[in-house]
């Protein structure tokens, strides 16, 4: 047996031991979800029992060195654990913008007491961390933003207002691009670090069309932030001022993480479903069903070339950015298609049958898809500027 | 296996590209033996070029002397093909009558591989019945007689049916035209006595015939695999040809969007490079996306075929849709970006669009392929 079958042995006996079955079906809803921080609490003892069971084997943030709280576990193997627990159905047991976003930010250009204490902390689910970017006036703009970092010598104070902060009502510290040099559009931001409980630092959640309140709005009022946490952990990712290198290393992971939303063999077969279900199907939306399960099933083979390309250095370095266009409007297609296959159940908004208008919320929600982390409108410009060479602007 | 060429086939990769650029070209080829209103629609010269860089036995087993590949290969070749809109009988005789020849008798192979491999002999598959690409009904019949069959019927749109020295002929031997059972595929031999092409020049320039059997007798060792059980070889030729025809439809988009979009780059309005414009900016990038994802999903399929995995059916499906929604996207907006120009007859951009409407309709366009994923998905 090679050592990626015994891997996959053990990965299995493992999972089979630890993955209570109740945490082998898909979450029922948002408050089904676990996402760790100060204030976690869980929904039953099987998801307590789950995350403290990958907590110990580093399966939380399984591809991260062992040193800061990961499995580290290389790509084959963590591709292996991947496919055992989509094949159980589990679910992940921790959702974190630390493991998604700031992780990725560390790892690449954190200092090593940065990633001893944040990696760690992030990796047993103490700290939920939210992404402070966008502004009023600086949504694709990104870099057109506001927010001032008046240097005070050993700390920074500043002032400003965030927009579209995910849950920043629940979170506990935040990663923040703010203006520290007015003079230079691009090499004048710095990447910082900081407790939601600074004072100065206040957060009022948006209501979205879904019902949900997912995102906030986020104010400081001369917060005071810390240039130094201590010996090798700076309040500040990378250099002072260059925090742009940052955010754009992260806009790709989310870019990714964005387009993988909808992706997979998962995103087809909502006509087999509509079948089953109402036992038949008007021609017109089985025509439309087909054609989007070529466009679904082709875009998966284009995630799966995309993938073995990146790992190879072969992907265009804009290549994210066509992932992210094509999967935001492919998934917004999809439920659209699934809301017309549902026909007026899909409209009930509280009924225990559509577990709390789940349809009708989850198409809302993909209406943001194509505008959150770039719009398609800013991709489609990256795709024709950065791939084709397009000129102009 | 990873979803890009390995060295081997980038390497086949690059001498197609190299060959098909310089002795493929559109003005030594396409242009060429249309302004003479060639009879075949293609040069046996560069079918004979072909066999000897070894392309015409890519799908010939080395056991036969041929180079043993497989569909990502062939699909290498039809890509370029494509990019230089290169007439030739690659598709038909290389890949649809060669795949038909692997289920033939030992007799058969060593009948007509041989001007196969050495590019002395063309073939014809003759599937179609009326307009429309339907195999699962087949009404022209063969009929038991003495030690071989009577072969009666009509087939259309048979791809350089004129020019072939072998026709691969899907008739019924029994059972009732819509039955699965019942289908033998036969090599027909271009002497046959009884047979007649009326031929018709396509908006593309190829040649294709209304061929007319009129009680032709054929040798029982005409028969290419089992008598009545013909819909399997049929599939598997139907397979190797859809996604023939799509490798050679990514290499039709990718040649119409390179050309436009070097168009833009060029092209002045307004004081301004076109390309500088936002509307033309976004329709690009979004036909760029669609042409990756055609290419990724037909290498996917094709992968999925040499693998004989049981997806490859439904994948080649997908990737003959999706192929045909992205080339037809590249030709109309080829055709559109370039303005007057990409009407005029001496432009190449409109003989792409000529060459995908073609390629759609061989073997089915994208409404019978999207039918057949709904079917293959169960709905």
């Amino acid at each position: 047996m090679s050592d990626l079958e015994t891997f996959r042995a053990e990965t299995r006996a493992w999972l089979e031991a630890n993955c209570p079955p109740e945490m082998r079906e898909p979450a029922r809803g948002e408050e089904d979800i676990f996402w760790g921080g100060r204030n976690a609490t869980f929904q039953s003892e099987a998801q307590k029992a789950w995350f403290e069971a990958c907590v110990a084997k580093g399966y939380t943030v399984p591809a991260w060195p062992k040193e800061y709280g990961g499995a580290g576990l290389n790509a084959a193997e963590a591709k292996v654990l991947r496919e055992e627990m989509n094949r159980i159905s589990a679910r992940p047991p921790l959702s974190s913008f630390g493991i998604w976003m700031l992780g990725p930010a560390l790892l690449h250009f954190g200092t090593e007491g940065q990633k001893k204490r944040f990696l760690s902390e992030i990796a047993r689910g103490e700290i939920r961390w939210c992404q402070g970017y966008s502004e009023p006036g600086s949504g694709s703009d990104l870099v057109s933003m506001q927010t001032f970092g008046e240097d005070r010598g050993d700390h920074w104070v500043v002032n400003g207002q965030k927009i579209w902060t995910s849950y920043a009502d629940k979170c506990d510290w935040i990663f923040c691009l703010v203006r520290t040099d007015k003079g230079n559009k691009y090499q004048g931001i710095t990447f910082m670090l900081f407790d939601m409980r600074t004072p100065g630092v206040t957060t009022k959640p948006i209501k979205l069309i879904s019902g949900n309140s997912p995102f906030c709005e986020t104010f400081f009022d001369n917060v005071a932030v810390p240039k130094s946490y201590g010996e090798d952990v700076p309040g500040f990712v990378g250099e002072i001022n260059r925090g742009w290198d940052v955010a754009k290393y992260l806009l790709g992971h989310e870019r990714e993480m964005i387009s993988g939303a909808g992706g997979g063999d998962r995103t087809a077969g909502i006509g087999a479903a509509m079948l089953r279900h109402a036992g038949e199907i008007d021609p017109l939306l089985r025509a439309e069903l087909a054609l989007f399960d070529v466009d679904a099933l082709a875009y998966t083979a284009m995630g799966e070339k995309f993938l073995d390309e990146i790992k190879v250095g072969k992907a265009h370095p804009a290549q994210p950015n066509m992932m992210k266009y094509v999967g935001t409007e492919l998934n917004k297609r999809r439920h659209e298609l699934m809301m017309s296959a549902g026909g007026s159940r899909s409209l009930e908004w509280d009924s225990e049958e559509t577990r709390g208008g789940k349809p009708a919320r989850d198409w809302l929600r993909t209406k943001a898809n194509s505008i959150e982390g770039g719009t398609s409108e800013v991709m489609l410009n990256v795709i024709s500027k950065r791939i084709l060479d397009l000129p102009g602007a | 296996m990873a979803l890009y060429h390995n060295d081997d086939q980038a390497m086949l990769a690059e001498t197609a590209s190299q060959f098909m650029a310089e002795e493929g070209s559109i003005g030594k080829q396409l242009r060429h033996w249309r302004d003479r209103e060639c009879k075949d629609g293609f040069g046996h010269a560069l079918w004979k070029q072909m066999a000897e860089m070894g392309f015409t036995g890519i799908l010939v087993g080395e056991e036969d002397g041929g180079m043993g590949m497989g569909h990502v290969e062939a699909g290498i070749v039809l890509e370029e093909i494509g990019r230089n809109l290169t007439p030739s009988p690659f598709l038909t005789s290389a890949v649809l009558a060669a795949t038909a020849l692997k289920h033939g008798s030992a007799d058969l192979k060593g009948r007509y591989l041989p001007g196969l491999l050495s590019g002395d002999s063309v073939f014809a598959v003759a599937i179609d019945e009326g307009a429309k690409h339907r195999p699962e009904r087949i009404r022209t019949r063969a009929e038991k007689s003495g030690n071989g069959f009577r072969l009666s019927g009509q087939k259309d749109f048979v791809i350089h049916g004129a020019s072939a020295d072998m026709l691969v002929v899907a008739a019924r031997t029994s059972g009732s035209d819509d039955d699965a059972d019942g289908i033998t595929l036969f090599a027909v031999p271009r002497d046959a006595a009884g047979m007649s092409h009326d031929a018709v020049r396509l908006v593309d320039s190829s040649m294709a015939t209304h061929t007319r059997f009129d009680s032709v007798e054929l040798d029982g060792d005409a028969v290419i695999g089992e008598v009545d059980g013909g819909r399997e070889v049929l599939g598997a030729v139907l397979m190797a040809g859809r996604i023939g025809a799509a490798a050679e439809g990514v290499g039709v988009a990718s040649g119409a969007m390179d050309m436009t979009v070097d168009y833009l780059k060029q092209r002045k309005q307004f004081g301004k490079l076109i390309g500088e414009f936002q509307a033309l900016q976004h329709r690009a990038a979004h036909l760029y996306s669609e042409v990756e994802i055609a290419r990724a999903i037909t290498i996917k399929a094709a992968q999925l075929l040499d693998g004989g995995s049981e997806r490859a059916d439904l994948m080649t499906s997908v990737a003959k849709a999706k192929v045909s929604k992205a080339a037809s996207l590249a030709v109309k907006e080829g055709v559109q970006m370039h303005g007057g120009i990409g009407m005029t007859d001496e432009y190449d951009v409109g003989l792409y669009m000529k060459r995908d409407r073609a390629l759609q309709e061989f073997l089915g366009d994208l409404y019978y392929h999207a039918d057949r994923v709904a079917k293959l998905s169960g709905y």
